[in-house]
């Protein structure tokens, strides 16, 4: 009984308060980072976990033909999976201008300075955003390299799931939003492969078996 | 003048239509999107394709995310529509890699691994694959009409492709 199905069968409202409360303090991480990074005040939205129809999964971002931003940072050690950076055209055009100090418009093939400059704020985001899972998890994380993509959500988010294991009938989707006054807002995905969702669970004291 | 009706098919679904029918499915990524059409009852069907194949150590499970079993069932369905297997035609797209990883730990490759499955699954059955906008590294919304059989592939950075 190792599939991602049987194991997200067994989730109770205690697991995903759990889950919910070490995302909400990583989101809250990286909160702070983007606020430092843009002087500006940057709020969080309380975190949704969730266990969606897989089916659902392309739509979470409000329709698969959406276009976003999306940065992918794989992680390995203790855990393995990924985390998923995504921003509106909007957000990341913002963004992108508050960093290098000239208008873009990502619609338009951005230059490998933009491109460079999106993927290292998400790799800063991300790492202030995975340390809350070190921290609280008593573990070693090591990102990956950011891999950036500019396409229709629906697209992102497949990949993102599919390439990370969640290949069940259903995923776990732990989703924080952050919001600044200066209009970056951005989502999270923590996607953990099967295995490191038990092996979380076990360290948050709230395993399943 | 037929009013078309659109027919969505979201991931790790399939759908048949009839001939005032459009069949959409959005934001392939590493899924393959495909049609299959018989140009004479004018009955097409259009499966989103998540993997390659019906885990073997599995009972359970959606059997329409997998090629092997989501084709078997799509014909099927076409068949109890109507349409008549041996004109069927089939188009494909999707399979991209929508991320480079630089530090290439890129075994996975799922959107290829998809693309080849449904190639030998399409020999098998000798069911001609007569258009294709597969790899690459981006997103694709695919369209089929079947009053034409026209398939138009929707993309963020390039023009409609019709297959």
């Amino acid at each position: 009984m190792n599939h991602i199905d049987d194991k997200l069968a067994k989730l109770g409202p205690i697991q995903l308060d759990a889950l919910r409360e070490v995302a909400s303090i990583g989101a809250g991480n990286a909160a702070t980072s983007l606020s430092e990074m843009l002087n500006d005040k940057i709020q969080m939205k309380v975190p949704k976990v969730s266990i969606l129809p897989i089916d659902l999964v392309p739509e979470i971002m409000g329709g698969a033909d959406n276009l976003i931003a999306a940065i992918l940072v794989r992680i390995m050690g203790d855990i393995n999976g990924g985390v998923l950076f995504t921003l509106g055209n909007n957000s990341a055009n913002k963004l992108i201008s508050l960093l290098i100090g000239e208008e873009v418009n990502i619609e338009d093939n951005i230059g490998e300075l933009e491109e460079s400059a999106l993927k290292e704020v998400a790799n800063i985001l991300t790492g202030s955003n995975l340390n809350a899972f070190s921290q609280m998890l008593d573990i070693k994380i090591m990102p990956d390299v950011p891999a950036l993509a500019h396409d229709m959500a629906g697209a992102i988010l497949e990949v993102a799931f599919i390439e990370l294991g969640q290949i069940g009938d259903y995923a776990l989707v732990i989703e924080t939003e952050i919001l600044g006054n200066l209009e970056v807002n951005g989502q999270f995905f923590v996607i953990p492969n099967p295995e490191s969702l038990d092996f979380m669970l076990k360290r948050l004291g709230v395993d399943v078996d | 003048m037929l009013i078309s009706n659109k027919i969505r098919v979201r991931m790790a679904d399939l759908k048949v239509g009839k001939e005032s029918d459009v069949l959409i499915t959005s934001g392939l990524g590493s899924c393959v999107g495909l049609t299959l059409y018989d140009s004479i009852s004018k009955i097409g069907g259009m499966a989103h394709i998540m993997l390659p194949e019906f885990p073997s150590n599995r009972k359970q499970g959606k059997p329409e995310k997998y090629a092997d079993t989501a084709i078997d069932i799509l014909i099927e369905e076409l068949r109890k529509a109507g349409a008549n297997i041996r004109n069927l035609e089939a188009k494909m797209a999707g399979g991209a890699q929508m991320f480079n990883f630089s530090s290439s730990n890129d075994r996975i490759r799922i959107g290829a691994r998809n693309i080849e499955a449904v190639e030998s699954i399409m020999r098998k059955k000798r069911i001609p694959i007569i258009g294709a906008e597969v790899g690459e590294n981006y997103g694709r919304t695919m369209e089929l009409y079947n009053n034409s059989g026209e398939v138009v592939i929707k993309t963020v950075k390039q023009d409609d492709r019709i297959l």
